[in-house]
């Protein structure tokens, strides 16, 4: 933090100046860093088994922490949402607010947090690590380019699981509202059901949600491969990249989650 | 011109780190088929010029050609093509952790080659052969010890039969039998594939036994050449006080600081 009194307030401006200046240089990086995974896409996708075997590692291994994480929210927004619906009488509705809750905001917003703590830093560890081991130069040597053989299946990889992880955070999230709601606390089965499927709609709500989702990861899989391409080859640096990926994801995400909501349901 | 065949011809080469001068001026000529070495204390910039003759830095001036054709000014696509062509072993061998010894070996051969997989296990057991490691193929290079990683790590970089091999440090570390198995390999494999190379070391003992040619090295300028021999006899202080290990020399053993007498004396007046 600058000291006003010791700078005095040009200090002040000049070292916001400098932060900004540093910030701006940065995205510019990631910038560059983004349009040359795209220029090497091309290259990796020919061999498209090294981008399914990473959506195998980040996205089947997150499994279990979204399948765990979505039933309890889902319990949580059963409970949540009966206790303040009943008071004006509308407890069928229940499941019109579970379903909306998740495919709009939860079942993107959480499932890309838990994404991104999960898979994100991992991806940051191992390209940090290579990069560390002088594995990146290595192969940069053998004339196997590192960005299209190591960085563009782990992007595409994070980005092609991030969907279809949240989708799946939000079913299991509405199955977790209709065990608290429906069998545990008792609300009427069918108007749970109807109600819901009567007022989701597939565009506006679900397909939203996936486009959400899919934003998520390409930011949170931009992230981390970034952090780990850009990390300082020792111990420290990678370290403090991963602390970047998962501070700089969740920031990221919610930032765009609010642009996203004001685009998608207010029609900004 | 020293030699009439050269694989590599350096000029006037100079090269920096944002401001600071690494390479100065430098100037050599590699013979084709030849074992040269490259000699110098650390941080004299022996690892850079490596990297600049494998085109991963680009020179701020000078001239830099391999086999006729000017590294810096390659574009991408030849300079790959020319790397194919090469083989590097790095200081602590950077095998691939997620894969085993066999598909480390195998990894340029399957990248550039469209050989059928029996034909790649007969190739990666003959190099692994090579390096005494054919019943280590199946390990994973966690499972190693340095000198076998480096040995596994230099059977990859002559999997595809270089013209150039470069090798960086390869003795750091190592015990005595294990650097003489590698320095015994290295002239061996030199003289079987016909190819050129590239010895980074400060192991005078080893590297004087073993090459055709030494460019020795000071803060970023050569500043002796000659055969074993020759560098032997040398009456230059500083290749003196290398090769014979001396404390008192040209060369300082203390990074550049303010004599210790003032620094005291400054503390004294603190206190
Ligand atoms: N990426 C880098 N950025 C800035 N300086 C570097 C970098 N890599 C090496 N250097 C500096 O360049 C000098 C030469 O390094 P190097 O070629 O690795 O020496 P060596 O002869 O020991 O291999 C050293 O002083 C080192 O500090
Ligand atoms: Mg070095």
């Amino acid at each position: 933090m600058p000291e006003p009194s010791s700078k005095g307030a040009l200090g002040v401006i000049a070292s916001l100046g400098h932060a900004v200046n540093e910030i701006a240089q940065r995205l510019g990086f990631v910038a560059r860093f983004f349009a040359a995974i795209l220029l090497y896409s091309g290259q990796s996708f020919r061999r498209i088994h090294l981008t399914i075997r990473e959506m195998y590692f980040s996205g089947f291994q997150s499994l279990l922490i979204m399948l765990v994480s979505s039933l309890f929210i889902g319990m949580v927004l059963g409970l949540q949402g009966f206790e303040t619906l009943q008071r004006f009488g509308s407890a069928e509705a229940l499941g019109i607010m579970v379903a909306l809750s998740l495919t709009r905001e939860l079942g993107p917003v959480v499932a890309a947090l838990l994404f991104a703590s999960r898979a994100g830093s991992s991806i940051t560890a191992e390209i940090g690590l290579m990069k560390a081991t002088e594995q990146l130069m290595a192969m940069d040597m053998m004339a196997v380019n590192p960005i299209a053989r190591v960085v563009a299946p782990k992007f595409w990889g994070g980005v092609l699981s991030m969907p279809l992880l949240a989708s799946l955070f939000s079913a299991v999230g509405v199955f977790g509202g209709y065990l608290v709601g429906v069998v545990v606390i008792g609300v009427d089965e069918g108007a749970f059901w109807s109600q819901m499927q009567s007022s989701v709609d597939f565009r506006l709500d679900i397909w939203n949600g996936i486009i959400k989702s899919f934003v998520f990861g390409i930011a949170v899989s931009l992230i981390a491969v970034f952090e780990g391409y850009d990390s300082i080859p020792t111990a420290e640096g990678v370290s403090a990249s991963i602390r970047r990926t998962v501070v700089n994801s969740a920031l990221t995400i919610l930032a765009l989650d609010f642009v996203l909501t004001s685009f998608m349901f207010r029609g900004l | 011109m020293l030699f009439d065949d050269c694989l590599i011809r350096i000029d006037q080469l100079d090269f920096s780190y944002d401001d600071r001068a690494i390479l100065k001026g430098v100037a050599m000529d590699i013979p084709r088929g030849k074992l040269v070495a490259i000699m110098g204390n650390s941080g004299c910039g022996k690892t850079t010029l490596l990297r600049l003759i494998g085109g991963q830095l680009r020179p701020a001036r000078g001239a830099l050609l391999l086999d006729g054709q000017s590294v810096p000014d390659m574009p991408h696509a030849q300079l790959y093509a020319l790397r194919r062509r090469m083989g590097m072993l790095f200081q602590f061998g950077a095998l691939f952790t997620d894969i085993s010894v066999f598909d480390n070996v195998a990894y340029p051969i399957r990248e550039h080659t469209r050989l059928s997989e029996e034909m790649i296990r007969d190739m990666v057991l003959m190099k692994l052969n090579a390096v005494g490691l054919r019943g280590a193929h199946a390990l994973m290079p966690t499972e190693l010890s340095g000198g076998m990683a480096r040995r596994v790590a230099l059977a990859r970089a002559i999997a595809l039969d270089p013209m150039l091999i470069m090798y960086d440090e390869p003795f750091t570390g190592l015990d005595p039998i294990s650097m003489g198995v590698i320095g015994h390999l290295i002239r061996r494999l030199n003289d079987a594939l016909g190819a050129t190379t590239l010895l980074v070391t400060h192991d005078v003992q080893e590297a004087f036994g073993l090459v055709d040619y030494i460019y020795f090295m000071s803060g970023g300028e050569v500043v002796a050449r000659g055969t074993p021999d020759e560098i032997r006899a040398s009456t230059d202080p500083l290749v003196h006080q290398f090769v014979y290990g001396e404390t008192d020399g040209p060369l300082h053993f203390h990074f550049p600081a303010p004599p210790f007498a003032d620094e005291l004396t400054r503390e004294i007046a603190d206190a």
